[in-house]
């Protein structure tokens, strides 16, 4: 069992997104995360999906999807060579007695405050998934009212990706 | 030339090379319906009795002949009637696009009248679908249809048209059909390795599929099989690819295969699969299938590669391509322990007995393959009857066996018969061989064989119950026969001349004969019922799951 993370890179057209959801579905493959968005070609989408499972299962989500007449082209990120981004939204309780302190902490991990109300504070956090799961490690100690994440992210370093070119 | 949405759709189809289509109106397509009226000098429409019969003729057209086979059906329930049809095409890689229509664009959306959401439907049993919303872009999409159910492993297509489109006007710019480019590609060193591998086996044996047959590679596996004396085995898709008398031909792999080929299967060092794709019904245990063999897999679909059974070397591309670039490399050779080991084991497998005072499966079959002659086809439905026609049909050749395999849907039979009749012409013997659960499905198609004089003889093994649930019910469940003895009165004869055409019942091998010469020789669909005994068995049997150590053969 790895954890890996996949592009895919789609048509942008309505119903993709259900078209490989429903492939998932149907194959009984299980993603952690799935991200999509919009790229610099307007005809075409991202997909990012993590995925934590063996290497046949691996194989078969690639092998599978490829073969979407939507599909342009689906790849593995090579760890060593890509980065990872995830987003936090993260709402805490917070009043007089905790304010400073659920504030140090965000300083700490550059957590920006985006929203502070008498009861309550909202933090934004960009970073790698670890780095989000160390942040919400330290803010167990407080009283968590809402919590969202968006899932990773991800792109290769350096010039245009060897699967791309 | 400016032309309504419903012209440009018989126009592309016209283009397309399509003669025949089959289908149903309403609502939400009469406006296709209009403009085929006014074509119907170029393509002949066939109107079923119901939505899914015209997919399986539409699905029996394509198998037949290989083209690609057209249903149109209207909004809502007409469409939803199609999805077991496209979900057959689906499972056994049918070259098939089907036609919806729907409301118009501005009642989508919003649950009008015999509104579905069609396209995500069948999204999970099509290649592809499409919806059609703006006139302009209809030309280009049934297009891309017809070129995405060709392309690699073939398949249904759908193409949903709301009303309006259909209505709508727009230049219309005619077009050659994109001839469908072959996949040639293959890994040249992963072919070299394969014929290293078979060169270098003393067990060789050689397990192939649907895929042959929908590449054209019967010629070439024939070849292989002679150039190395290397014996094969093949799937309830692949029947009649190698001759019944050929000694390198074992016959059927599988749940009801034979000992033989199951054995050889477990026993063989190197197994050769090709255009095949290792279902449940084959390799029932996967873990322990073939198991002693080294495994080369050909596939057009690399998905396929290592999805239910791992394999030792592999290669992607189409059947007929591989074939011919492995030939060369293969060694002549000759494996004499090893066939004689195979008829050792064919010296004691099973064997059917005939009987004189009741009509027997085999018998009938066997009959029915010498009076219908070598080039008939013959469409089943699904069930025990099936496994026999696959079992002891002696004649059958590449296109001519035609069955639902992957999805084995009951009531596939009668339709598609009809459609491969469309499509081969009333000069084709085409023989429908059913069970009297099968047939309860979908006989209302013989309406459709009377409208447009379509001989189909079908011939219905009536042994009062769902045999092949029962089977299962005596070997598995202690012979507690929970809804598989339905007790129905049904009166073939009757129904038979109600619909319009001729009925016969058989009790005796020679009243079977008598009937079937009759019928042929009529030239006009008819009804063979044939009296069989209800615990007749599918034999030999293996359990899901089990391998040929668990064969019953009794």
């Amino acid at each position: 069992m790895a954890k890996e993370v996949i592009s895919i890179l789609v048509d942008n057209h309505s119903g993709v997104l259900t078209r490989i959801s429903s492939l998932f579905g149907r194959r009984g493959f299980n993603i952690d995360s799935l991200t999509v968005s919009t790229t610099d070609k307007p005809e075409v989408s991202r997909i990012t999906i993590v995925v934590n499972d063996d290497e046949k299962v691996l194989k078969q989500i690639i092998l599978q999807t490829a073969r979407l007449e939507e599909t342009r082209n689906i790849f593995v990120l090579n760890p060593a060579n890509s980065l990872y981004r995830e987003l936090l939204l993260l709402k805490v309780a917070a009043d007089k007695s905790n304010r400073s302190e659920l504030r140090e902490i965000g300083g700490i991990y550059k957590a920006k405050i985006i929203d502070l109300s008498p009861g309550s504070m909202v933090f934004e956090l960009t970073g790698e998934p670890d780095k989000i799961d160390a942040f919400l490690k330290m803010m167990e100690d407080f009283e968590i009212l809402e919590m969202c994440r968006t899932g990773i992210t991800a792109i290769e370093r350096g010039g245009l990706s060897e699967h791309l070119s | 030339m400016k032309l309504t949405g419903a012209d440009i759709f018989v126009q592309v189809l016209i283009e397309q090379g399509v003669d025949t289509m089959f289908g149903y109106p309403g609502g939400a397509v009469l406006n296709l319906y209009d403009a085929l009226y006014k074509a119907s000098d170029k393509i002949t429409h066939i109107m079923t009795a119901h939505e899914q019969g015209a997919a399986h003729a539409a699905d029996g057209y394509a198998r037949a002949t290989g083209k690609t086979g057209v249903v149109l059906a209207t909004s809502g329930p007409g469409a939803t009637n199609l999805v077991t049809g496209i979900a057959t095409a689906y499972m056994d890689s049918v070259p098939m696009v089907a036609i919806t229509g729907n409301v118009g664009t501005g009642l989508i959306g919003r649950d009008s009248f015999q509104e579905v959401y069609i396209t995500g439907i069948t999204m999970p049993i099509t290649k592809h679908n499409f919806v059609v919303r703006r006139v302009e872009d209809l030309a280009h999409t049934l297009r891309e249809a017809f070129r995405i159910a060709q392309t690699g492993r073939k398949g249904p297509v759908l193409v949903d048209i709301p009303k309006d489109v259909t209505g709508a006007i727009t230049e219309y710019v005619p077009e050659p059909p994109v001839q469908v480019e072959p996949v040639t590609s293959y890994d040249q060193a992963a072919v070299l390795h394969a014929a290293q591998l078979i060169n270098s086996a003393s067990r060789p044996l050689i397990y192939f599929g649907g895929g042959v047959c929908a590449s054209g590679a019967g010629e070439l596996l024939r070849e292989l099989t002679q150039k190395a004396q290397i014996p094969a085995t093949y799937t309830l898709m692949a029947a009649g690819v190698m001759g019944y008398g050929d000694p390198l031909n074992l016959g059927l792999l599988g749940m009801h295969g034979s000992y033989t080929t199951n054995k050889a299967a477990s026993q063989a060092d190197v197994l050769i699969a090709i255009g095949t794709r290792f279902s449940d019904r084959v390799a029932l245990d996967p873990a322990s299938f073939a198991k002693n063999a080294v495994r080369i897999q050909f596939d057009i679909d690399a998905s396929e590669i290592g999805k239910n059974v791992d394999v030792d070397c592999s290669v992607v591309g189409d059947a007929a391509v591989v074939l011919k670039a492995l030939l060369p490399h293969i060694q002549p050779a000759t494996h004499p322990e090893w066939m004689r080991q195979l008829q050792s084991w064919q010296s004691i497998d099973y064997r059917p007995k005939d009987h004189s005072d009741r009509l027997m499966p085999h018998q009938v079959i066997g009959s029915c393959c010498e009076l219908a002659g070598p080039d008939a086809v013959y469409v089943t439905d699904v069930g025990q009857h099936q496994m026999w026609a696959c079992q002891y049909i002696r004649h059958v050749k590449d296109r001519k066996f035609l069955t639902s395999g992957g999805l084995g849907t009951m009531g596939f039979g009668y339709g598609a018969a009809l459609g491969a009749q469309a499509a081969l012409g009333r000069d084709q013997t085409v023989v429908m061989m059913t069970g009297d659960g099968s047939f309860h499905m979908n006989m209302n198609e013989a309406c459709t064989a009377v409208s447009y004089d379509l001989p189909v003889i079908t011939i219905i093994f009536n042994n009062q119950v769902l045999g092949m649930v029962r089977q299962w019910q005596t070997a598995f469940y202690g012979k507690r026969y929970s809804s598989t003895d339905p007790h129905r009165k049904t009166d073939y004869v009757k129904v038979a001349e109600g619909f319009g055409l001729k009925g016969y019942h058989c009790e005796t091998l020679d009243e079977f004969r008598a009937a079937f010469a009759e019928a042929m020789a009529s030239k006009k669909p008819a009804w063979i019922e044939c009296v069989i005994d209800k615990d007749e068995k599918v034999l030999p049997m293996i359990p899901a799951a089990g391998n040929v150590e668990d064969i019953m053969m009794s």
